[in-house]
């Protein structure tokens, strides 16, 4: 006993203080591209080429799919002209589908619910996770949520364990064939109304595996989405400022 | 008679694929048979197309367009020796397994990946519920393609009082899918069939013809939790087959990765297990932990997981001295963080008691079932690869390998092992960051290695991955692209060793044993 509270003293309080202070992120993380249109030379096309998720495309200027990329630094490393940079700003998360596109714009963040979803998520939002094929990262990513550094609970957001008590899904992986049923039944099992939110590029748009005849390009055509989390896997505070952004928590 | 001679070759080193013995097939499966009763694992077996013309034999029918080969990777650890052997095979051959239990999953992939029977194989039940990995269609298909996952013929009990207990695939917590199927007698369980396939995305197809633009993020993602133990068997591959040298200094960095991945997952995996039975400051503490050593490869690469650090020719990221401070700091920190977390594990009762004698695999089923990594080591089977086939810093700084008591197979003993590989990986850190070699971390030509394969060739490449034995091998085409690339991750030997620890105990251990295995879902499925 006494080298439970001995134990207990050693490892002291270890939740972050976020989101009332900045979190603390690696000074390395890809986060959020930034893009020089100015440094661009638009007709070398090598990030295009680079990219191995079709996530680059040049529509009147370079465009990146933030909902595709997979953060891999693989256009930013072949750039001859500096264009191209992956910041360690970690807010990522969109409500629609489109606003995941950047390089022309700024990324439109991801904005609270409507009034009467806020009435009934806005103090007590309970998720249940649904892994449908990709490699375990971002459920491992979700996951991390529950430990006491970032102490989901404390929020008012739980993760629970039946589709039967939760307020919303949270989806990860690209929809393999053999999973789909399943996320569909997990779906329908969930009382109206409900949530839909999507965790990484697998999710989004099959990510890695996008068109492999083996799954479905993720979720974003199957059912409706009301969160996307870019990533791959997002890092564990870009998924909760998702969710926080959700809720009204986190506006800045 | 004398055994069929298998080619001897080394962990990441190619050679001609012509060099590959291709033998009758009864000289094959005696080969496995009586080296198996020696200690030797099958760490790969596979079938791949032959570009040649059916073999003179006669025994391939003339609807095989390409005549198939089966291809055997063996390891004995404690002989240190790797071999390789093959036999060309028809549609059908008589199955391995009825002498050789290893090679049951690797037969029922087989079957399902290429429409091939393995003839008296005793239960041939879809692996992964994929489509044939056959280029063309219009063979013999044997009864079990895919179907509808989860749908197949399960082992039953039948009897007074006996039931049967469905899980999944859609399980409580925040893991992956998986279907479970026990035949219980009240709390008692009896049988558990796995039935798995729910993650598989075509891995091992989309990267045939390449290496693809995809393929290092292919492997990257093989199993999230263990990007950077496949991502190095791939480099280490692509390496041998391009003649390309890598730096000491990267060879370091990419220990460096790969023993903080296992300090990562074996802290959790205590945590998970302290959770399992109740124990919640070991469990909490765990859990954050964990994330320390999460951290500490993010600090390095940028990311949690360690993508886009390992990549064929060396590393994506440097240390410098400043930032090596903050990794030993960082790392001496969860170390001590760690020791006190896992300590007061052992000294409650009421945890020790939950553990002790929980979900045993004794040692002879574990050799007969060819398991691998922790989990086997828990049953007091030698083996490493990091001591038995050492490639990088592993060759230089020789790794030790944990001395703990308990190697009875139960949940404590594979407790045991994680906690002594912890301060293992500790120790080995700290004494190869001692003194980081100098020299560059890439080699200059490293993004044009992948259009510079050796044709006609094969590459097996080991990693001891936090699970156990990683085994990728290359069998390159005439123009230097992949005729044939095979993973075999852990958990494709272990899920077996699950359903043999919860035969003859409680249905509520199974979270505990399930936990003590901790296999990956996605690294199986493919």
């Amino acid at each position: 006993m006494l080298s439970i509270l001995r134990a207990r003293w050693q490892q002291g309080h270890r939740t972050i203080s976020y989101p009332d202070s900045a979190p603390l992120v690696p000074d390395r993380l890809r986060g959020l591209p930034a893009f020089r249109a100015d440094l661009c030379r638009q007709k070398c096309a090598a990030c295009i080429e680079a990219c191995p998720t079709e996530a680059i495309t040049n529509q009147d200027g370079i465009r990146i799919d933030l909902g595709r990329c997979i953060f891999c630094n693989a256009c930013v490393e072949v750039c001859p002209s500096g264009a191209l940079n992956f910041t360690n700003d970690h807010r990522l998360a969109v409500r629609r589908r489109e606003h995941l596109t950047v390089g022309q714009r700024e990324i439109e963040l991801a904005a609270e619910l409507n009034s009467e979803m806020m009435r009934i998520f806005g103090r007590s939002l309970k998720l249940r996770q649904v892994s449908s094929g990709g490699c375990n990262g971002c459920e491992v990513d979700v996951n991390v949520l529950t430990t006491v550094v970032f102490d989901l609970s404390r929020f008012g957001i739980n993760i629970v364990a039946s589709p039967r008590h939760a307020d919303g899904l949270i989806v990860t992986g690209p929809i393999t064939t053999n999973m789909k049923l399943a996320t569909l039944k997990t779906y329908a099992a969930v009382p109206a109304p409900k949530l839909v939110i999507a965790v990484g590029a697998c999710a989004i748009s099959g990510g890695v595996y996008r068109d492999h005849p083996e799954q479905n390009n993720g979720i974003t055509d199957i059912l409706p989405v009301n969160l996307y989390i870019p990533g791959c896997p997002p890092h564990p505070i870009t998924i909760l400022d998702g969710l926080l952004r959700l809720l009204g928590r986190v506006k800045k | 008679m004398s055994l069929a001679k298998a080619c001897p070759i080394e962990n990441s080193q190619a050679i001609p694929f012509s060099r590959v013995p291709c033998v009758p097939f009864d000289e094959f499966h005696r080969h496995i048979v009586e080296t198996g009763h020696h200690g030797t694992r099958i760490s790969s077996l596979f079938v791949m197309e032959t570009s040649g013309s059916a073999p003179s034999s006669g025994k391939t029918p003339p609807t095989l367009i390409r005549p198939l080969r089966l291809v055997a990777i063996l390891a004995n650890d404690a002989g240190k020796t790797l071999t390789v052997i093959s036999t060309d095979i028809g549609t059908s051959y008589p199955a391995l397994t009825p002498t050789c239990p290893q090679a049951h999953m690797f037969e029922r992939e087989i079957a399902e990946q290429w429409s091939v029977l393995p003839e008296g194989h005793p239960r041939l039940t879809p692996v992964r519920f994929q489509p044939p990995l056959r280029s063309n269609d219009g063979y013999p298909i044997s009864a079990n393609t895919a179907g509808l996952p989860g749908v197949t013929d399960f082992f039953r009990i039948e009897g007074e009082g006996i039931h049967e207990v469905a899980v999944g695939p859609v399980h409580a917590g925040v893991i992956e899918p998986g279907h479970f199927r026990f035949q219980c007698h009240g709390e008692d369980v009896f049988h558990l069939e796995i039935s798995l396939g729910y993650q598989h995305r075509g891995i091992e197809r989309a990267i045939l013809g390449g290496p693809h633009r995809r393929t290092l993020h292919h492997m990257e993602t093989l199993a999230g939790d263990t990007t950077v133990g496949h991502t190095l068997a791939y480099s280490q591959a692509i390496e041998a087959l391009s003649g390309c040298k890598v730096s000491r200094r990267a060879k370091v960095l990419r220990a460096v990765g790969l023993e903080l991945e296992r300090l990562a997952n074996h802290t959790g995996d205590l945590g998970a297990l302290a959770g399992d039975v109740g124990f919640l400051p070991t469990a909490s503490y765990c859990g954050r932990i964990r994330g320390d050593f999460l951290n500490l490869t993010a600090l390095i690469c940028g990311s949690r997981l360690g993508r886009s650090f390992i990549r064929p020719g060396g590393v994506g990221f440097d240390v410098d001295s400043e930032r090596l401070t903050r990794l030993t700091d960082g790392l001496s920190r969860a170390s001590k963080d760690v020791h006190v977390a896992v300590e007061v594990l052992w000294e409650t009762p009421s945890v020790m008691s939950r553990f002790e004698d929980t979900g045993v695999v004794s040692r002879k089923v574990c050799l007969e079932l060819g398991l691998v990594g922790p989990a086997a080591r828990a049953c007091g089977s030698e083996q490493d690869i990091r001591r038995d086939f050492p490639r990088g810093a592993y060759r230089t700084s020789k790794i030790l390998l944990p001395a703990f008591e308990r190697r009875i197979g139960d949940v404590a003993s594979r407790a045991f092992v994680r906690w002594a590989e912890i301060q293992n990986s500790l120790l080995f850190l700290r004494e190869i960051l001692q003194q980081l070699p100098p020299g560059e971390i890439i080699e200059p030509e490293a993004a044009h290695l992948s259009r510079t394969l050796e044709p006609d060739s094969l590459v097996v490449s080991l990693v001891e991955g936090w699970r156990g034995e990683i085994c990728h091998t290359i069998v390159t085409d005439a123009h230097g692209a992949f005729a044939r690339y095979k993973i075999v991750d852990p958990s494709f030997h272990n899920w077996i060793g699950l359903e043999m620890a919860m035969r003859n105990q409680e249905i509520s251990d199974f979270p505990l044993c399930n936990k003590s295995f901790n296999l990956s879902y996605c690294g199986f499925d493919l």
